[in-house]
């Protein structure tokens, strides 16, 4: 891995972090456009890794809040969780069944709704 | 019965998840704040350990599709807790307004890309 390599994933680690910490959306959401625009990763791979960075990224915020300030409800939680799983397990195998463009316009919408969003709400 | 309805918010959040790789808080702390009446900051909490559990399965389930470059997401993941205290600097420095424009400027940029590829000849060459 080379210095200009690690420094753009740093970028992009950093933005996710400050990002989400100040409005609550910006792990996945800089993640994966990122990846793919400064690394070319196709749509697919980009979502995965992503995926992967935000266990980390959630791990050590919730291990924040959970273990210094006790504000994590884990009974409705882990109710709601269960269903969350799976739906991510329908969502990945469907990802495999559709063309990687429609992941990348399904993205898309996404920013230009977080977009609008950031600035009217 | 709203617990019910929570469950199926959390169902397509966990769906959207795994589509577009996000960890689905988005659409997670609504699902407990305006179906559940939950606090803001005890939803946003909980969310985060809802987020930790589906990225370990989602990721589980892309890296069986050898979907998952784990050394890149772990050195962006590892760098993330920097990214939350520059956030923290900036935020006392810069008005909120001014950085809601930058993010909302940075996801217009972002989308225009992605677009861009969506709508090119051949996604290999464009971006």
């Amino acid at each position: 891995m080379d210095s200009r390599h690690i420094w753009g994933l740093a970028l992009i680690g950093t933005l996710a972090g400050a990002f989400s910490g100040l409005f609550g959306v910006g792990g996945g959401t800089v993640i994966v456009p990122m990846l793919i625009a400064l690394y070319a990763y196709g749509d697919r791979l980009a979502t995965g890794t992503s995926l992967a960075a935000i266990i980390v990224i959630a791990i050590l915020a919730a291990a924040m809040q959970g273990g210094l300030y006790g504000n994590v409800d884990f009974g409705t939680g882990l109710i709601l969780v269960g269903p969350a799983i799976l739906g991510v397990v329908a969502g990945t195998a469907i990802q495999q069944r559709i063309p990687e463009k429609a992941v990348s316009l399904f993205f898309a919408i996404l920013l230009i709704g977080v977009a609008i969003e950031m600035v009217v709400g | 019965m709203d617990l019910v309805l929570a469950c199926l918010i959390c169902l397509v959040g966990g769906i959207v998840a795994g589509l577009i790789g996000v960890g689905g808080g988005i659409v997670f702390v609504p699902a407990m704040t305006i179906v559940l009446s939950k606090g803001q900051v005890e939803a946003e909490a909980t969310s985060l350990m809802m987020i930790a559990l589906v990225s370990v399965v989602g990721t589980w389930r892309q890296l069986g599709y050898g979907n998952v470059n784990l050394k890149d997401a772990l050195v962006i993941g590892l760098l993330s807790p920097i990214g939350v205290l520059v956030g923290v600097v900036v935020a006392n420095a810069v008005p909120e307004r001014a950085l809601r424009i930058g993010f909302a400027m940075l996801a217009l940029y972002m989308a225009w890309r992605l677009l861009k590829r969506v709508f090119a000849d051949d996604p290999q060459t464009s971006g």
